[in-house]
């Protein structure tokens, strides 16, 4: 029964967020010195033609009818027509998502492969060279501009090296030759069996993702360095060397051991992160992304898009958390 | 460690950049301004150059030759001696994308949907007394090959047919368009995405935010473009449109910053094609401030302006000092250049009008940082003769907003024509019918700043009524030298657009001041 309550509990927490998120947005979009009609009709508009466009997108109605309204039709669905695209919300988030949920997986896959180890390298070195030029690379990817970092990237290896490919996700000649069916080329591809594609794809998101993961490798790096300190300086390590295991065994497997459960929690975090917090770099890679997305339907005072976008961060996050929640449970039997 | 370089070495061996092929032409370019496809509706640079390419229009402007009309979907065209009537005899064999012949009724169908669909540029089309009452009559097929038009005054032809050349005016597919039509919106919300033009370009599809691609359509009646395709990809960022041309992965960049401007130049492989474009630069005052109204301060602002400093500095290449408020290559363009900084004159003009020691005053821009710059120019200028000036800043819709409901003080903003034609510009800055808070006379400049002309607002009407182009420009002239003077408006620059291509593209013409990029002139070598 705990078990039942708990999922009890836990979807009502995700309602009542889910509530409070819509709530916010709305009220903020509807409170920003913004005028949404000009959006639609231009600058130019007569009186009656932008009488007409608020009466068309409801703006006329009581706030709080206009919110009910809102609710009712995301309840079903319906997340309205963005402004810019003149296109159904949910369409556009179809085709952005995707884009942004490839960017930051690579990323990710970066981010791990090589913080984890960077940090246990860090940590079993204390105070050593390796563990100071691990910390400099890490406080770099701290407290660099990303938006810099991406442009000196596309300097060096695209414009001066030619190693990889520019802006953008695919060469132009390349879109649309694989059907879309998960949205993200590099998997559309190997589902299509076309290399070509999936090459010129890699080829893309190399860049981007690297700098990214740069940022995220710093994160797990430092983390993962803090955790592997605790845990060196535990009883169960210096009993284990006591026996004569090697030290190798020692730290990859029993200490780093002990540290992924945390780590899991760090991962899932710097991801969600990069889900939504890659606006910089997919305007500087022209990356039609969800950050990109949401950042320019705010500016253009395009609110079904705002929201929309919005409930897809909120459920992204929300996922995430409890899919690193499962993970927990899977890896640590104590939190069962 | 071992994942990383296997993904480093997929990118090594993948296609990391390919000439483009001789035969298509790839633009960077920012175009998350288009919101929609239909001409009905398309207002933005982005979508207009879009449409440009994808519609044909009655009458055109000749790209090479931005002067006199030249044939469209129209092969000939005549005014009635009452002044009202235009008859348009279409070109016969013609046909649309489709494969649909272009016949008379397909024109009637457009400028009629036009009126009927209330779109925001409809007012281009509707200011010649076209309603959706009178319509049936107004707006006729009187043959298969022959339109007919009837305008509520006999206005100057020269100001129908400029108008008839914008995109609004489109010759759109009628069967297509009734095909999808829906709730008997003429097809409006399937045009939205979609196309059904019979330009030298088709639509082969679009992206929002990302890009459009466009096939060269090979029955066009002005022959087939030599380019077989065009790309045009979002690309917001100047840095990335440059490396992209300089690696040329790209043949044109279409927004580059002056500073990548000045960069670029002189690569090998590379060159700059300079155009005027009809973007003006300018700031106005409320006129319900009583400092502002004052013509002794209005004269002292226009002296307070480092109009040269400008230009050449952060401004260079991209803007070129200009004072009045058609753009040039406009009919009834201006030339003269009255005034320069002048701080001595400027402080005697605000002394003379009570003001010697200043006043505060808010400027109102949006965050673009070319228009900050030009703020703070304007603010270092105005301190050194009291005037302290603080930048409300906000997005273009904030400021805009407050803008349109005449709550600024002093306002910095530019102005871009709707139409190539005098009379555009004019209706914005030099007529205003009503002066009242009530009017929300919004798509005036001249109300929005509460500037009561009554003799200048008759002087404009006048001149749109003007049947002989050179007086007609003269009036224009004339009613631009005392705006110049007079007005609450400092004209200060006219936009230069600067394209950047590979030196095998040729022919690209991006529109002058009065029309729309065209791509089916364009050649690569």
């Amino acid at each position: 029964m705990p078990g039942l309550k708990a999922v009890a509990s836990t979807i009502l927490s995700v309602a009542v967020t889910f509530f409070g998120l819509l709530l916010v947005t709305f009220l903020i979009g509807r409170v920003m010195p913004i005028d949404p009609v000009l959006v639609v009709v231009g600058e130019r508009a007569s009186p009656e033609i932008y009488a007409k466009a608020v009466k068309e997108l409801g703006l006329d109605q009581p706030i709080y009818i206009q919110f009910l309204d809102y609710i009712g039709k995301v309840l079903t669905g319906d997340f309205g027509k963005s402004l810019l695209t003149a296109r159904p919300v949910l369409e556009d988030m179809a085709r952005v998502f995707p884009a942004t949920l490839e960017l930051a997986t690579v990323a990710t896959i970066f981010g791990v492969f090589l913080g984890i180890p960077a940090g246990v390298i860090a940590a079993v070195n204390q105070g050593r060279w390796p563990d100071h030029l691990i910390r400099l690379v890490a406080l770099f990817g701290y407290s660099l501009p990303v938006f810099w970092l991406a442009l000196i990237a596309l300097l060096v290896f695209y414009s001066e090296l030619g190693w990889v490919a520019g802006f953008g996700r695919l060469d132009i000649f390349y879109e649309d030759i694989v059907p879309a069916v998960t949205g993200m080329i590099l998997v559309d591809s190997l589902l299509a069996g076309d290399m070509e594609v999936f090459n010129n794809a890699v080829s893309h998101i190399i860049l981007p993702s690297a700098v990214l993961g740069y940022f995220s490798l710093a994160y797990i790096a430092r983390m993962t360095r803090s955790f592997m300190l605790e845990q060196l300086r535990q009883e169960y390590v210096t009993t284990a060397r006591v026996k004569g295991l090697s030290e190798s065994r020692v730290i990859w497997y029993h200490a780093l051991g002990n540290v992924m459960v945390p780590l899991i929690t760090v991962v899932a975090l710097s991801y969600a992160f990069l889900l939504e917090g890659s606006v910089l770099t997919e305007t500087v890679f022209a990356w039609p992304g969800l950050g990109f997305y949401i950042t320019n339907s705010l500016l253009s005072a395009d609110l079904n898009a705002v929201l929309g976008g919005t409930i897809v961060v909120g459920a992204a996050f929300i996922g995430i958390n409890l899919l690193s929640d499962l993970l927990y449970k899977l890896v640590d039997p104590r939190t069962h | 460690m071992s994942a990383a370089a296997g993904v480093l070495l997929f990118g090594l061996s993948g296609p990391a950049s390919a000439e483009t092929p001789k035969d298509t032409l790839v633009i960077a370019a920012q175009i998350d301004d288009i919101v929609s496809l239909d001409p009905a509706e398309i207002f933005e640079f982005s979508g207009t150059d879009l449409a440009n390419n994808v519609y044909d229009t009655l009458v055109e402007l000749d790209p090479n030759n931005m002067g006199p009309l030249v044939p469209g979907i129209a092969e000939s065209w005549s005014v009635a001696d009452d002044g009202v009537t235009y008859t348009f005899k279409i070109r016969e064999g013609a046909k649309f994308h489709s494969g649909n012949p272009i016949t008379a009724e397909d024109a009637e169908f457009s400028i009629r949907r036009v009126i009927a669909l209330e779109k925001t540029p409809s007012f281009i089309l509707t200011q010649f007394g076209f309603t959706t009452e009178n319509m049936e009559q107004t707006i006729k097929a009187t043959g298969p090959y022959e339109l007919t038009l009837v305008t509520d005054k006999p206005y100057a032809p020269s100001f129908v047919f400029n108008c008839l050349t914008a995109p609004v005016a489109s010759i759109v597919d009628k069967k297509l368009a009734m095909e999808h039509e829906k709730d008997s919106d003429f097809g409006y919300e399937w045009l939205k995405t979609n196309s059904a033009g019979s330009g030298a370009y088709s639509l082969r599809s679009w992206k929002p935010n990302e890009s459009y691609v466009l096939d060269a359509n090979a029955d066009y009646w002005r022959g087939a473009p030599a380019m077989k395709r065009v790309f045009v990809q979002h690309v917001p960022e100047s840095n990335s449109q440059r490396l992209a041309l300089e690696k040329g992965d790209i043949d044109i960049a279409r927004n580059l910053s002056p500073d990548d401007i000045a960069a670029i130049s002189g690569t090998p492989g590379i060159k700059v094609e300079d155009d005027l474009k009809g973007r003006i630069l300018y700031f106005s005052l409320n006129q319900k401030d009583e400092r502002l109204s004052n013509p002794k301060v209005i004269e002292a602002f226009k002296y307070l302006v480092d109009y040269e400093g400008m230009s050449q500095s952060f401004l260079r290449g991209q803007y070129t000092v200009h004072q009045a408020f058609l753009p040039l290559t406009y009919l009834g363009e201006l030339k003269e250049k009255p005034y320069s900084l002048n701080l001595e004159k400027a402080k005697a003009l605000l002394a003379e009008a009570g003001y010697a020691d200043g006043f505060d005053v808010q400027i109102y821009v949006r965050t673009d940082p070319q228009r900050l710059e030009v703020a703070q120019a304007l603010q270092q200028v105005w301190a050194q003769v009291g005037i302290k000036a603080e930048l409300v800043t906000g997005t273009g819709k904030q400021i805009l907003t407050q803008y349109r409901a005449r709550q600024h003080q002093i306002y910095l903003g530019a102005w871009g024509p709707d139409y190539p034609d005098p009379h555009t510009n004019a209706d914005t800055f030099a007529h205003n019918t009503d002066n009242s808070d009530e009017a929300g006379l919004t798509g005036k400049l001249a109300w929005r700043n509460a500037w009561e002309i009554p003799a200048m607002t008759k002087a404009t009407e006048a001149a749109v009524l003007e049947k002989d182009s050179d007086k007609r420009a003269e009036m224009y002239r004339t009613i631009q030298r005392e705006h110049q003077q007079t007005s609450p408006f400092v004209v200060m620059f006219q936009q230069i657009i600067q394209t950047a291509e590979r030196d095998n593209v040729s022919g690209l013409r991006t529109g002058g001041a009065t029309h729309d990029v065209f791509f089916w002139t364009v050649t690569k070598n």
